[in-house]
């Protein structure tokens, strides 16, 4: 029980959870990603609300797991992880600052895609490393179920890209 | 909604999960043994989606009869008996050789878009959202699956030979995707959920203009049709053992 005189203020939770990584890609965190939408105080049980990227998003048991870590070493004791998908994830939500650290870890930012996701598929993507857009597409699945694998045919390195959604 | 409308509701939305679900443990069924590196990454993302979208329709089905929501999937999944679910014999079949799987996918996936496209606006908001979530991830299906047909059935005469009889031995299983499944009469005139004989007009007309451009001979739809939910194939069996053996070991165990 967190005794209401010392709760931390909902700026310091949030500070918090932007020090939360990604399980899967750790040079971003879950708050820059748009995967933590909401915090409220539910009597002395803080809840947040996240929303993972994609459906059956394996990771998302750790992230709750990694939350309740962080949040813990604020002094809260109790943290319900709540799961939400309305509305459903969209990289749009993705900031630009967590764009430009996924590129500099090698991994292709998801393009702006204002709604129309199949228009923005066809476009050519960069490759992170040497920028050309002579890419090619080698597979719409990745490592993980929210990338899928480019080659550059000019500096002949193969690159992942973070999907559109 | 009544409470007759919410039992047809999950009833449908049970088996909108349980055809997800055992697609998902046949294309499963390729992680490691698929062949190229990159069709097994492809084969595992697949299955992950699809069973990762069956976990979502059954939490909806879940919140319609009060189940508690996070142990209803599992209940659903590893102690169910077999004649419980309600999956076409479509989604049964052993997954053959690979041109069977990647054509089956298709066959499937063209028509839950249509399928989604149809939820996206239903009456009931939660599973319209859910719907709005799913339908962009399978996009991502549909891409795949339409650059490997094509590049199949005209590939070589082997690749070509082997996806014909694919097809051939398909098409009658994937007729029944236009038969209504459970609870869809009651849901379809509440608005909660599109019907299948219509959805099934726009896709026959589809994919049979897609597989012949693909250079398939498209078989005559009316031979053979396969579609009651209720009767599992020969296959079924063994395959809910194999699904279900280690839960059933121990029910208790905490993962």
């Amino acid at each position: 029980m967190v005794d209401v005189r010392v709760r931390p203020s909902v700026g310091e939770i949030w500070a918090a959870l932007a020090e939360v990584p990604d399980p899967e890609m750790p040079s971003v965190n879950l708050v820059e990603l748009g995967i933590v939408r909401d915090l409220d105080w539910v009597g002395p049980s803080l809840r947040v609300t996240i929303t993972p990227t994609f459906a059956a998003c394996p990771a998302y048991e750790v992230m709750g797991d990694d939350i309740r870590r962080r949040i813990g070493q604020l002094g809260v004791s109790q943290v319900e992880v709540l799961v939400r998908h309305d509305p459903p994830w969209t990289s749009e939500w993705i900031t630009e600052e967590a764009r430009l650290k996924l590129k500099a870890a090698g991994l292709a930012p998801p393009p702006h895609h204002r709604g129309n996701l199949i228009q923005v598929l066809l476009d050519p993507v960069a490759c992170p490393r040497c920028g050309s857009t002579n890419t090619s597409l080698r597979n719409s699945f990745g490592t993980t179920p929210c990338r899928m694998i480019y080659t550059c045919n000019d500096c002949k390195e193969p690159f992942e890209q973070f999907k559109p959604l | 909604m009544n409470d007759a409308l919410k039992q047809a509701l999950s009833a449908y939305l049970i088996a909108l999960a349980d055809d997800e679900l055992i697609l998902g443990h046949r294309d499963s069924e390729w992680t490691g043994h698929a062949p190229i590196l990159e069709e097994d990454i492809a084969f595992a993302n697949l299955a992950l989606d699809e069973i990762g979208h069956a976990r979502l329709w059954y939490e909806l089905a879940a919140d319609l009869v009060g189940a508690d929501k996070a142990r209803y999937p599992d209940q659903q999944v590893y102690f169910r008996p077999a004649s419980g679910f309600r999956c076409l014999q479509l989604v049964e079949l052993p997954k053959g050789d690979w041109a069977f799987s990647m054509l089956r996918q298709y066959l499937f996936d063209a028509f839950e878009q249509h399928c989604l496209a149809g939820l996206v606006t239903s009456q009931h908001k939660p599973l319209a959202d859910v719907a709005a979530r799913i339908l962009n991830e399978e996009l991502y299906h549909l891409r795949h699956t339409r650059a490997w047909v094509p590049r199949l059935g005209q590939g070589t005469a082997e690749s070509h030979r082997r996806m014909q009889a694919a097809l051939d031995e398909l098409w009658p299983y994937a007729q029944g995707l236009g038969a209504p499944l459970p609870g869809e009469l009651e849901s379809l005139e509440a608005r909660l959920v599109p019907g299948s004989s219509s959805l099934f007009d726009i896709w026959s007309r589809e994919v049979t203009t897609f597989l012949s451009e693909s250079g398939l001979q498209v078989p005559p739809a009316d031979r053979n049709v396969i579609a009651d939910r209720a009767v599992h194939s020969e296959y079924f069996g063994a395959l809910i053992a194999d699904l279900q053996q280690v839960a059933q070991l121990d029910p208790e165990a905490q993962w």
